[in-house]
């Protein structure tokens, strides 16, 4: 076990400042002569916006100025960064997302008019004499009547509310048909990926800020890449060139997905505070990231599986209605169709697939990327409509799971949905789960469990995930409006120490541990030598940030190419030292030295006389040592892994209670084994809370009903066992220089069918059957399945 | 948050007084009134606050009853009642988290009486008596549907007293965001008869099943409510559980009251 190097369990040394409440987020963040702005937000959900009065609230104490859609002429949309083409080849349908709403109110929440004041009280004041001449208009909210014939428009300028209607592998469709007209069995699901809310600890907060002496906008915010707000919010929004802008997200308290996103808070801030030449600042309440975050998942489907005489899958074909909100949120288009299609495969053989995904605007807040993004849809409706084949046939779901694997000896594999898995052992990881849930022993825990008057069950789930986005041409053919690269500079100081700085972002996942201990590891020094700098575009390279399980495979990969460049050059100057050939220096343990010889000279040698060049080849390198990289993968990475929960119901009150989780995961390489515990575990809490607690609802009318704690519910450190991690089945990833695959969404993509599952099988008793219920599995929906 | 006046008082007599004004109103442990005036869905201009009132705090023991100031905490009740009212105690606590529990008072829970809410259960199971500056208020005569009681404009509770029967349980079944009561139910036997009050489940707030109470009267033991039922008219329905599920649950947690209080 190394020390401190690749493979350790390093503590994170952020949380020093985490835990002791030194942390720097951007609410922490004050300027001076900073006014405060609040968003007056539509508290109807579609309506005619005829006209927005200001004149009374203008008048009100200490308000700076109140801004309107007016105000924004010549100002562009928030720009969406992937466009979709549909099964015939078209465009999706793009409506214009303005930063305040114009003419129009499309969703709860949206923003109307921007009080900016010198207190945020005399702005809340103000904003309540602002006058709106609205007229209500019908909600479009229920995905299936939005695309129905005569359906009320969310856009009046689109032909309908469909954005997309794809279609994925299109040229497969009529084989997948012809399988299922000769499938021996088929098994159908309709089901609902549940709409959720992130809630990241931290809401989000925006500052913009205005240099007159040189024309200069910063903008700090609690973003997951600064780099993709400071591109979007420059080039298509405000007009800024990029050297004219600064974005800073310093620490952010999680992400989960909804801070990738560029908002219209940022935009504003940025564009009033030159209006105003004064610091903006927004810090979203809890109640106002409700209805203005953007949501996750929300699809409705109808998978089918089709069997042979053998219980080989034979084909798998998939109807989604994917929710996309009022608006396209930045990468909303991408999350059901190029996240979710390509995965369909799953861990199998399946020889056709056919996905179709209608995406559609409603009245509600805009849907885009949530932890996991398009990969916990296709995991849960894969591996929920396995598990209803498997009872259906009466095979044991582990073993009709095994039989339909893509085997160890077969990768690379390219699956029937465009995407070619590198390595994988899947049965490694289903044996390691089984064994580590002890499922040989479930009938024994079951009966005790009966004794009790309480219903067990056991449910497995097998995930795949496509991470480490993205090879950049790919996703470049694929729609994507940007390149999908990490940057790291890699600077190393005079006297040895190293400051890296790195494009990907870390909001929680540990990166000024974990990267230090990828580069100390090449070089052979502590990592405490290595200081991690991220979140302020002003001294970082051009980089994409942190989503996608990207940071440690793409962004790693990064600053491993930087670290390489560097220790090339660093063995020029020590042959230079110590008058070798540069193709016999060694470095090992820091230090560098001649094969086959006692000669040696230290890496702060090394690192000295590149900034002191007395004694130097300056004919032949320059002084100084640093160096910077752009990493592009070749191909995605795919982590997979099995899951095992075991349940527990009350058949009096449909009450769930989960006694055991099982997580084996073969994440390839693993930098820090404590850390991809963390992640395996955080996305386990929120993959059971998505399967049993949390849910995002609107009435007909477009209102959120769950729009705060007292009827959304967070999982609790109550609500979840303790949840058993594994990594130890590890085919490293073929194409990055590290191996690794990518944890951090792992555990809430694998987590909900398995649990879902488990319930399904707690309910299969005494010649009872329930086949499915759609998440959360709160009690009153259990019980109610279990008494239809 | 509207800007207003702050008074704290040190009797009841001056509480009483500032709250002559119409536009004052009582504030206990705030953990209701704080949050709706942030939303600025609430805006007293006076908040007279209890807290000032040492007459209004504590819990004395009494014989065969238990009186607790209406200022008095959660965590103090769950504290200083565990001997004398094992069931009371344990109601309190249970509510919401510590920080609700070192703040929130029972005088501001009756007299919010949130149909969602614990105390209500206890003191109409217990036949509590609400004592406010003007009078003494029998439960039965207390709760008048979600968020109305008895109380007069003015009439401020300043403490409860609670007989103490000879068993008792109170079992909660979670809404599961708020953690409040989906359902509660509150079993309590007295020489007299048994008495059962369910919160969280009916539209009119806090109820007593008399049919559960005669059942239990004759056998006190969880079969005799099982061939009951409760009507699912009138119960409240949402994102949480239909009215069926409720009417439902509140039967289930009777029969378990019955046997936690044993
Ligand atoms: C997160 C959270 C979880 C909670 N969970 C639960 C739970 O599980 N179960 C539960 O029962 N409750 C729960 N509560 C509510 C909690 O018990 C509150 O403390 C209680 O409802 C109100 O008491 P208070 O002292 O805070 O009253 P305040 O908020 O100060 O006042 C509430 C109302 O009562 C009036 N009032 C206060 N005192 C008096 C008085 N002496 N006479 C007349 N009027 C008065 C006030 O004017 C106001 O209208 C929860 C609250 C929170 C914030």
């Amino acid at each position: 076990m190394p020390k401190d190097g690749i493979g350790a369990s390093v503590k994170r040394r952020e949380d020093l400042r985490f835990l002791t409440g030194t942390g720097r987020y951007t609410d922490d963040i004050n300027l001076r002569g900073q006014a405060h702005v609040h968003f007056l937000r539509a508290d109807v959900a579609h309506a005619t916006l005829n006209a927005v009065d200001t004149s009374a609230a203008a008048e009100m104490p200490g308000v700076l100025r109140i801004f309107t859609a007016k105000d924004f002429e010549g100002v562009g949309g928030l720009p969406c960064g992937w466009q979709v083409t549909d099964k015939h080849g078209q465009p999706m349908q793009e409506p214009k997302h303005p930063i305040l709403a114009e003419g129009k109110i499309r969703h709860v929440g949206e923003i109307v008019a921007a009080v900016v004041a010198e207190t945020l009280e005399q702005a809340r004041d103000a904003a309540e004499a602002i006058e709106l001449d609205t007229e209500d208009l019908p909600a479009v909210i229920d995905m299936k009547q939005a695309v129905a014939e005569g359906a009320p428009k969310v856009h009046d300028e689109l032909t309908s509310n469909l954005c997309y209607d794809w279609g994925f592998v299109e040229e497969n469709k009529a084989a997948v048909e012809e399988a299922f007209a000769n499938a021996a069995h088929v098994t159908t699901l309709e089901l609902v990926n549940n709409r959720l809310v992130a809630n990241p600890m931290e809401p989000r907060v925006a500052i913009g800020d205005y240099a007159l002496h040189d024309d200069s906008s910063t903008l700090y915010t609690t973003s997951q890449n600064p780099h993709v707000i400071r591109l979007l919010m420059g080039a298509f929004v405000l007009g800024i060139p990029e050297h004219k802008l600064r974005v800073v997200a310093p620490d952010v308290g999680g992400g989960f997905g909804t801070k990738i996103f560029h908002y219209a808070e940022e935009a504003f801030c940025t564009f009033a505070a030159k209006q105003l030449r004064r610091p903006v600042k927004w810090t979203s309440t809890r109640s106002e990231a409700f209805i203005s975050d953007a949501h996750g998942r929300d699809h409705v489907t109808k998978i089918q599986l089709a069997l042979d005489a053998d219980n080989n899958f034979t084909a798998l074909r998939t109807d989604t209605y994917a929710n996309m909100g009022a608006y396209l949120s930045t990468f909303a288009p991408s999350v059901p169709t190029w996240l979710h299609g390509t995965l369909m495969a799953g861990n199998y053989r399946t020889p056709l697939i056919y996905v179709n995904v209608k995406a559609v605007f409603t009245n509600t807040v805009p849907v885009d990327a949530y932890r996991g993004a398009g990969r916990p849809e296709a995991t849960f409706q894969l591996e929920r409509v396995v598990d209803k084949a498997a009872r259906e046939l009466g095979v044991d779901p582990a073993e009709l799971r095994r039989q339909n694997f893509i085997r160890k000896d077969q990768f690379p594999y390219a699956t029937p949905v465009a995407v070619e898995y590198d390595t994988g052992d899947y049965e490694a990881t289903l044996d390691k789960a089984m064994q580590m849930a002890g499922y040989a022993g479930f009938e024994t825990r079951r009966a005790a469990s009966a004794a009790k008057g309480k219903l067990r069950g056991i449910g497995l789930s097998h995930y795949i995930e496509a991470c480490g986005i993205a090879p950049s041409n790919l996703v470049g053919q694929l729609g994507a409006r940007a390149g999908l690269y990490e940057s790291a500079t890699v600077r190393v100081n005079a006297t040895g120490g190293l400051v890296v700085m790195t494009g990907s972002h870390s909001h929680g996942q540990g990166h000024e541990t974990s990267f230090p201990q990828v580069v100390a590891d090449m070089i052979g020094i502590s990592p405490d030598q290595v200081e991690i700098v991220h979140g302020d575009t002003a001294n970082t390279p051009m980089g994409m940030g942190t989503y996608g399980s990207r940071s440690i495979a793409v962004g790693g990969s990064a600053m491993v190419r930087a670290t390489e460049k560097i220790i090339a050059k660093a063995k020029k100057i020590a042959a230079h030292l110590m008058e070798a050939s540069e193709a016999d220096i060694e470095l090992k343990d820091g230090a560098f030295s001649v094969a086959g010889t006692d000669k040696s000279v230290a890496w702060g040698d090394v690192t000295l006389a590149a900034y002191v060049p007395h004694n130097y080849p300056l004919d032949d390198i320059e002084p100084g040592l640093e160096e910077t990289a752009f990493y592009d993968p070749a191909n995605f990475t795919y982590p997979s892994g099995c899951y095992i929960c075991e349940v527990e119901v009350d058949p009096d009150t449909g009450r769930v209670e989960v006694q055991s989780f099982a997580a084996a995961d073969d994440f390839g390489n693993v930098i820090n084994p404590m850390i991809v515990e963390g992640q395996v575990q955080g996305g386990v809490g929120q993959g059971i809370g998505q399967a049993l607690l949390e849910n995002c609802v609107y009435d007909a009318d477009g209102q959120l009903l769950s729009a705060s704690y007292m009827d959304y519910a967070m999982p609790r450190a109550s609500d979840l066992p303790m949840i058993d991690v594994d990594h130890s089945c590890q085919t490293p990833c073929t194409h990055n220089p590290l191996g690794v695959k990518g944890c951090g969404e792992a555990g809430a993509i694998g987590s909900p069918p398995a649990l879902v599952n488990a319930v399904i099988d707690a309910l299969q008793r005494d010649g009872k059957s329930v086949s499915h219920i759609d998440m959360p599995l709160s009690p009153a929906r259990v019980w109610a399945a279990m008494n239809a | 948050m509207y800007n207003f006046d702050f008074v704290k008082p040190s009797t009841v007599e001056e509480a009483v007084a500032a709250l002559a004004d119409d536009e004052a109103q009582p504030l206990s442990g705030g953990q209701t009134l704080i949050p709706t005036m942030k939303q600025r869905l609430n805006a007293p201009e006076t908040l007279v606050s209890l807290l000032g009132i040492e007459a209004l705090k504590g819990v004395t023991v009494g014989g065969d009853r238990v009186t607790i100031g209406a200022a008095t905490t959660h965590a103090t009740v769950a504290r200083e009642v565990a001997e004398a009212y094992p069931a009371l105690a344990a109601l309190a606590g249970n509510i919401g988290d510590p920080a609700v529990r070192n703040r929130g008072t029972i005088g501001g829970s009756l007299a919010n009486n949130d149909p969602a809410a614990c105390y209500p259960a206890a003191a109409l199971a217990s036949g509590a008596t609400v004592v406010t500056n003007r009078r003494e208020i029998p439960a039965d005569e207390y709760f008048e549907g979600m968020f109305a009681t008895a109380l007069e404009e003015g009439e401020i509770i300043t403490r409860v007293t609670f007989p103490i029967p000879e068993a008792a349980a109170y079992v909660k079944f979670e809404q599961p965001a708020s953690r409040f009561a989906l359902a509660g139910v509150f079993v309590a036997k007295f020489a007299g008869g048994v008495r059962v009050a369910i919160t969280g489940a009916s539209e009119e707030g806090v109820f007593r099943w008399s049919e559960a109470e005669e059942a239990l009267s004759g056998n006190f033991s969880a079969g005799a409510v099982s061939a009951l039922s409760l009507d699912a008219d009138g119960m409240m329905a949402d994102l949480h559980g239909s009215a069926e599920y409720r009417a439902h649950l509140a039967k289930v947690l009777t029969g378990r009251a019955v046997t936690a209080a044993g």
